[in-house]
């Protein structure tokens, strides 16, 4: 009788897979259920960002900032604005500074929701999923309300932001944050603290603190390795400083520090943070003009500078660079997706094939953030 | 003659003037057809619920447009639609185990509904080990599985075989001992004893007696029977998220639909397994409700255990394939040998 | 052991607490509208399809300029010193013939910079979304309203009037 052997078989999950948040492809070494090996490949929303960046003005790059994050496209906006002002030299009033982390806040909430209903996707629970839609539907109507769009905001601008808040916008935020408060619960008995969901995501996907470090993974990512680092309180740009909120890092509540469960918690956790900025800003808001500070055609003046922001996926930075022009000389997007996706593979080797679906959901990446 | 055929004699005198042969025949021809399209209603029937449940849980309407009133007549589309497709078959597949398939698992459900008890008359077939012989012929349907993955030529579909055939093996385990219980208690397989058994109150049911050990073999046996049928959260042959379709995942058409109709007919079976093994049958719960037909009730308390595998599925999320092992074997198997283990005691004491 | 028995009791609870919550939603009322039947009230400034007021457009391009992805095509002739095109709304003098002002709504990315440049506010979004076609072609709206016979005897009296550029009149 000849010897019995196995084969290592190769998966292609992806380009096109439910679980893959886009077109993204994992090339899967497998032996039976167990990954061996887990290489991602990208490239398949390539859509040229950094090239168009240097054909259109200061302005026109804006709605293309939108459409790298499209789940968070006021954090992508926030960081090329204030980069950009930076370089001009440009202070812009009270009154848009709180806008922006108003709706910047909002959008994390609504990204963080995003990444909570398709996690529950991934590990096979459906209804938060909806859930989580129902309440970012709300966002989104307060979005469409001061700006016009619900998803491609080009809402901040240089100088300021494109529309001043209509009456009764910022009671409608705190409407929505008395409302959106208790839900939270209503997440954790569905899903966070279900046996079942602990069970698939506690102690799978580790990944150690140094690790995330080398890998230049960013945001919750990072914070639930339990690295206490928040570019909102150790780089703060806009008016963060002036805020009183927490940065959330992993404790491994319910297996070890740095697994899919922490990711997921954090992200909970900082839904809550959000609310509390967003009801600091929205309290006593000042008056002003929000547009008063727009330069008619923005003109940058010669030089470059490195603006990074917090988004809810991590570090977003731009790296701007400009000859005095209409139109800037160079912009380098350095997305946080990008370095979060890169440490797939450290991470995933000896695991389950269903484990993969929990990582590559708990590291909550955006393809069209990743490829540009 | 079965209850069945004493039934339709009853009801068509001609019957009684037929050679024996040619009446059994026709009884089975009838009961035959009776009973694909009772699955087939049914199937329809299940999808239109399983969507308004799974929408009214989500906060949405689910279907609404088609057939008008609450878009009843939607699943009759969709299947029309499934009907009319294009047969496909990709290229590589072993063609004969690819349309073979679905036929097989198809046809052992069908079979196994053959010993369904609907009610004091309405057993298609009553033999005396009709809860064996359900259990063995529903078991074909994970050959029928692993053909289906096997012969698709896909990975996915391989794993996904794979995962169904490990899956339902195991709670084959658990399935058995825990309606053992049952059949401890009753002293015999036939299907319309273990209801009969029952007859009075529902505190004659077997779920409530033997001071909670019957309940417990019923959520055993509700528990396995999730993993059986492949629903949340042991749906892992089919696993959206991580297996794309899992077994089906090349199946189209016709054939996509033959599954899906098994699929859905099968979660009623094992809901009337439980109904008439645990939950008294066809029997009233209080003696004054005698005056609804039986089968009212059986398909009744059956559409209740298959209201709450949909619940289930639209609340949970999904195990790993070694947690789903570890539940079987490690949860559920030493429970329900326990429980068989001592209510066997207590009925020689 | 210990362990083994809590596990049991929390995976049972928590399943009830989610069953809890997902049974309370079989009976709160849908958030969803019946989409075609129903409409929720748009916001006033809700960005949908781009409208040109052309009576008051004075062909000066800005938004063209504006546009980050090139999908205003503007195209206008000058008109005559005595040529009186009458005045937009708000009271600028109207010099320009429009020829052609076309917006391709396919290639339109809604951000609304087109909006803002505008002196005489006559480009803007109106709350019109459901205009989806089978051609692509009929994406293009052509706003320019000069008739036919007017559009020919421009471009006839442009082109004389580079053909009298090129050709200096003969001396004498």
């Amino acid at each position: 009788m000849p010897d019995l052997r196995t084969e290592v078989m190769e998966v292609n999950m992806g380009p096109q897979h439910p679980s893959t948040h886009g077109v993204l492809r994992v090339v899967l070494k497998t032996d039976g259920e167990i990954v061996l090996d887990a290489i991602p490949y990208i490239g398949y929303l390539h859509r040229c960002f950094e090239k168009h960046a240097e054909n259109v003005t200061w302005q026109q790059v804006i709605p293309f900032t939108d459409r790298m994050d499209y789940l968070a496209s006021m954090n992508n906006n926030f960081g090329y604005v204030v980069g950009v002002e930076k370089l001009m030299g440009i202070e812009v009033n009270e009154r848009v500074e709180r806008l922006r982390v108003i709706t910047a806040e909002l959008n994390r909430i609504a990204s963080h929701l995003i990444a909570l209903g398709t996690y529950g996707l991934d590990i096979g629970a459906f209804t938060p999923f909806l859930y989580a839609f129902r309440e970012r539907e709300m966002i989104l109507d307060l979005f469409e309300e001061i700006c016009g769009a619900r998803l491609l905001y080009n809402f901040m601008w240089v100088g300021g932001v494109s529309h001043d808040a209509p009456d009764g916008w910022i009671q409608k935020v705190l409407d929505f944050c008395d409302y959106f408060s208790p839900k939270i619960k209503e997440y954790n008995d569905l899903l966070s603290f279900n046996k079942i969901f602990i069970e698939r995501t506690a102690n799978v996907g580790v990944l150690p603190a140094d690790v995330a470090i080398s890998y230049g993974c960013s945001g919750p990512t990072l914070r639930a390795s339990g690295v206490d680092f928040d570019l909102r309180k150790n780089d703060p740009y806009s008016i963060y400083d002036k805020f009183d909120f927490n940065t959330v890092i992993g404790e491994g509540l319910k297996g070890t520090v740095g697994d899919c469960w922490d990711r997921y918690w954090v992200r909970i956790i900082e839904m809550e943070e959000s609310v509390k900025i967003i009801r600091q800003a929205a309290s006593d808001m000042p008056d002003g003009n929000v547009k008063e500070k727009i330069p008619k055609i923005v003109k940058v003046p010669a030089g470059e500078i490195y603006q990074r922001t917090e988004t809810p996926r991590g570090e977003l930075g731009y790296y701007i660079v400009s000859s005095g022009d209409k139109i800037p000389e160079r912009i380098k997007v350095r997305s946080p997706a990008f370095c979060n996706l890169s440490v797939l593979p450290a991470i995933s080797r000896g695991i389950m094939v269903a484990d993969i679906v929990a990582i590559i959901g708990s590291l909550d990446i955006v393809l069209g953030e990743i490829d540009r | 003659m079965d209850p069945f055929g004493r039934f339709l004699a009853d009801l068509i005198p001609l019957f009684n003037d037929m050679p024996a042969w040619l009446a059994i025949t026709i009884t089975g021809l009838i009961a035959g057809t009776l009973l694909l399209v009772f699955m087939a209603v049914f199937a329809l029937f299940a999808v239109y619920l399983e969507r308004k449940v799974s929408a009214h849980m989500q906060d949405r309407l689910g279907p609404m447009e088609v057939g008008g009133w609450h878009g009843w007549a939607q699943t009759i589309a969709d299947a029309v639609k499934l009907l009319a497709k294009e047969d496909l078959i990709p290229k590589n597949v072993d063609r004969i185990l690819f349309k073979a398939a679905p036929m097989l698992v198809f046809g052992a459900t069908t079979a196994a509904f053959g010993a369904l008890p609907f009610s004091a008359d309405l057993i298609p077939a009553d033999m005396n080990i009709g809860l064996l012989y359900i259990l063995a012929v529903s078991s074909l349907v994970v050959i029928g599985i692993l053909m289906a993955g096997w012969s698709s030529n896909n990975k996915w579909s391989l794993y996904g075989a794979m995962r169904a055939a490990a899956q339902i093996v195991s709670y084959e385990i658990p399935i058995a001992l825990s309606l053992l219980v049952a059949v401890v208690i009753v002293g015999s397989l036939n299907m319309s004893d273990l209801v009969r058994f029952q007859d009075g109150t529902i505190f004659d049911w077997i779920f409530l007696k033997y001071y909670g050990l019957g309940f417990i073999a019923f959520i055993i046996y509700f528990v396995a029977s999730l993993a059986e049928v492949n629903r949340t959260p042991f749906d892992l042959p089919e696993a959206e998220s991580e297996l794309v379709a899992g077994f089906h995942t090349e199946y189209s058409g016709m054939r996509f639909a033959m599954f899906f109709l098994a699929e859905y007919a099968n979660m009623f079976l094992v809901a009337a397994i439980a109904t008439s093994v645990f939950l008294g049958g066809w029997l009233p719960p209080f003696p004054v409700l005698d005056f609804i037909p039986g089968a009212v009730w059986f398909v009744g308390k059956s559409l209740f255990l298959v209201f709450i595998q949909m619940w289930l599925r639209w609340t949970l999320p999904r195990l790993r394939v070694d947690q789903l092992m570890y539940t079987c074997w490690k949860v559920l198997t030493p429970f329900s040998f326990a429980v068989l283990m001592i209510v066997a005691t207590l009925i020689i004491i | 052991m210990a362990q083994y028995f809590r596990n049991i009791y929390e995976t049972i609870a928590t399943v009830l607490i989610g069953m809890g919550v997902t049974f309370r939603h079989l009976f709160t009322k849908s958030v969803t509208l019946q989409y075609p039947r129903e409409q929720r009230e748009l916001p006033s400034g809700t960005r949908q399809k781009l409208f040109v007021n052309i009576d008051d457009c004075i062909g000066c391009l800005q938004c063209e300029k504006a546009c980050p992805v090139s999908c205003i095509t503007i195209e206008t002739i000058k008109a005559e010193k005595d040529e009186d095109l009458g005045e937009t709304s708000n009271g600028k003098k109207k010099r320009m013939y429009l020829t052609r002002f076309d917006i391709d709504m396919a290639k339109c990315c809604y951000c609304a910079d087109c909006v803002f440049p505008c002196p005489t506010e006559c480009i803007y979004m109106v709350p019109e979304f459901d205009f989806a076609t089978y051609d692509r072609n009929d994406l293009v709206f052509r706003f320019s309203n000069l008739s036919d016979e007017k559009h020919k005897e421009l471009i006839e009296r442009e082109k004389a009037k580079e053909a009298a550029k090129q050709q200096p009149p003969e001396a004498n």
